[in-house]
């Protein structure tokens, strides 16, 4: 049984495909994060699985019931939002309760409940106030408790963190985090931002134009991108895609950059089929923070290339290099004294390069 | 070197500073006289209604009186009392009461409504019907007079307050939609959906949700409302006449049809007594009237 199930889903708002053919399963108790640049129908994607969308083509199951016409209220789910969505008139009490009382729950299993989850979320100390009296975070717990005392089967979460500051961002992804350790309920979690994606989710389905691109651990989806789209869109700076083709003599296959003489052996690389590879034109992908200024694994491949620009950003820097006219960005610690416009020698880390065809961009 | 630069610096600070008090002086001046302006009239009703028929006769329009004499106050609310031909405005006010609460609720009421439907719940079309609404802002009131009779005329309820009612209501719609509509918008829609997840259906979102945090809008709307129906005199004196009539036509028939003598003391003090109900709605409620106009968003 698949907590939630989405089956050949398309939706379309007038002539604009929003989302097309999506298939997605969730086994329960995990964290799906749909992470993708805005515009990309992963918000639309979330309020259909609220019900507070309609659905043009396709099927959703909840615990393989289809819910596909099923009213929100009875879809056994909670949604907390990028605004928060806090009824204003109300006070935090209120808030938490509104569901619970729609829904007729009798007096006492209401009050045990929300003294449960404001105690747990610890905003019991807020309950007589306004939302307009709370702060950013202690709204946004209030979201979450309002979530909360349903005991839903699914979280829904749309942005929840993107209006909050910098560093209470990064204190509420952990407090989130933690929820979900000790609640376990399956939650899908909307986001543009890759770094709550990758420290929240135990899958991440990455979507751009209403197609998933990849949904798969996050360490696949950073180590073994599914296409060009993907390895661009995970990583800061985003992975280097050097152009050029590759060459196969007897057993050895090499990489050759345009404009370029370098032969790069991959003979270790886990090609997903092997034939045809002679002349094949592709991209050779390699994150900045793979290529070293001094030799660690003694596969690293030696490169001369030389140093264009420097970016320093305190823990770390970024340099860009010219590898036969294309960029390269590598990361570095900022300990280390860099020259600009000198032949610089790198090292790159061959086990950890991905290989895309040229023409689909899709992973070799 | 040094000094002359400091003594130059210190003629320029108070050549600046006899400019800024020329100028001051200069923008209470302008006010003063705007202002006066303004008061003026208010002044000289005032005046006239606690002044005799004598004492008017042989003043200017600027004499205080000699004494505070309500006399004429009493004419224009009570009357003389005696029978034919004795025009005062009590039963024309408490029509006009009539007509103004339950046409203001109700405009109010239906625009809060609609402006609800037009931005929470979208449908397809919302547009169109929310430009024919906007269209009907600017029809101007002479041109539905005709048609409206006739409709009055149909229903039954020709020269009625009731059908008062029914053409302030309708006429009103268009404006209180608009006011509602433009506020609705700025207020999340994510509110509308998280109720929706709780489980609140159309109207207890309405009423729970959006209507405790319109009371801005509604302030708005209300003053609005009042004022247009309070002060109407066109759609009164078409629709309705003698004891039907609201108090803006009663006034108009108490002035014109003073018999022999002009009794300004008693048209002065009648024409304040009909103003006076819009005015304690602005004394009351004026402040939010600013406030709802700027304001729009609501930040959770």
């Amino acid at each position: 049984m698949k907590t939630l199930k989405i089956e050949d889903l398309s939706k379309n708002f007038g002539s604009t495909e929003v989302l097309k053919k999506i298939n997605l399963e969730i086994d329960e108790g995990n964290f799906l994060v749909l992470l993708g640049p805005s515009g990309c129908g992963k918000s639309t994607l979330l309020n259909i699985i609220a019900g507070l969308e309609t659905i043009n083509e396709g099927n959703v199951f909840i615990d393989d019931y289809n819910v596909s016409k099923v009213e929100p209220k009875d879809r056994n789910i909670a949604m907390v939002f990028q605004s928060y969505a806090l009824y204003p008139s109300m006070n935090v009490k209120e808030n938490m309760i509104f569901g619970l009382k729609q829904a007729k729950t009798s007096k006492d299993k209401i009050k045990e409940q929300l003294e449960k989850v404001s105690k747990f979320l610890q905003v019991d100390q807020l309950l007589e106030r306004k939302p307009s009296q709370l702060s950013g975070g202690q709204r946004q717990r209030v979201a979450i408790g309002r979530a909360l005392v349903r005991e839903p089967r699914i979280f829904l979460f749309d942005e929840p963190l993107s209006n909050l500051d910098a560093k209470l961002r990064v204190e509420m992804r952990r407090e989130i985090k933690k929820l979900h350790q000790q609640l376990k309920t399956t939650v899908v979690y909307v986001t543009h931002d890759q770094t709550e994606a990758m420290s929240l989710g135990t899958k991440i389905a990455i979507m751009n134009h209403g197609v998933i691109q990849q949904n798969d651990t996050p360490e696949n989806i950073y180590n073994k991108p599914n296409n060009t789209f993907v390895a661009d869109f995970i990583g800061s700076p985003s992975m280097n895609l050097i152009k050029g083709k590759l060459k196969q003599s007897s057993n050895i296959i090499s990489f050759v950059a345009e404009g370029s003489n370098l032969e790069i052996p991959i003979d270790n690389y886990n090609f997903k089929a092997n034939d045809n590879l002679n002349n094949k034109e592709v991209f050779f992908g390699i994150r900045p923070e793979h290529i070293f200024f001094k030799k660690l694994n003694d596969n690293d491949f030696e490169i001369t290339l030389r140093a264009d620009l420097s970016e320093y950003i305190g823990h770390e820097q970024i340099m860009t290099f010219d590898y036969d006219n294309q960029e390269i960005l590598a990361k570095f610690p900022s300990t280390i004294k860099t020259e600009l416009s000198k032949e610089t020698k790198l090292y790159f880390d061959l086990t950890q390069v991905s290989l895309f065809d040229a023409k689909t961009e899709e992973r070799i | 070197m040094q000094d002359s630069l400091q003594s130059s610096y210190r003629q320029l600070e108070q050549k600046s500073k006899y400019t800024n008090i020329f100028l001051r002086w200069f923008l209470y001046l302008v006010l003063i006289l705007f202002a006066s302006y303004f008061i003026f009239p208010l002044y000289v009703m005032i005046v006239t209604s606690l002044k005799t028929m004598e004492e008017i006769r042989q003043g200017t329009l600027l004499t205080w009186p000699s004494s505070l004499n309500f006399d004429s106050w009493a004419v224009a609310w009570g009357g003389r009392g005696y029978g034919a031909g004795d025009t005062f405005l009590k039963p024309y006010f408490w029509n006009s009461i009539k007509m103004v609460v339950p046409a203001v609720f109700f405009s109010t009421f239906i625009g809060a409504m609609a402006g609800y439907v037009l931005t929470k719940w979208r449908f397809k079309g919302d547009k169109w019907v929310f430009l024919f609404l906007l269209f009907g802002c600017f029809i101007p009131y002479q041109a539905i007079l005709l048609p409206m009779a006739r409709t009055l005329g149909v229903l039954g309820i020709s020269n009625s307050v009731i059908g008062l009612v029914l053409v302030h209501t309708v006429y009103g719609i268009p404006f209180t939609t608009l006011f509602f509509r433009n506020f609705y918008v700025s207020v999340p829609t994510e509110l509308v959906k998280a109720a929706r997840i709780d489980g609140a259906g159309f109207f207890k979102i309405f009423f729970k949700i959006l209507l405790p945090i319109s009371a801005p809008i509604i302030v708005v709307t209300v003053i609005w409302q009042f004022t247009q129906i309070w002060n109407d005199f066109l759609f009164g004196s078409t629709f309705s006449f003698g004891e039907a009539a609201p108090i803006q036509v009663a006034l108009n028939n108490m002035v014109l049809s003073s018999t022999s003598v002009k009794e300004y003391n008693v048209d002065m003090a009648s024409a304040i007594i009909a103003g006076i109900p819009t005015l304690i709605v602005y004394v009351l409620a004026g402040k939010y009237f600013i406030r709802g106009l700027t304001s729009g968003a609501v930040k959770g």
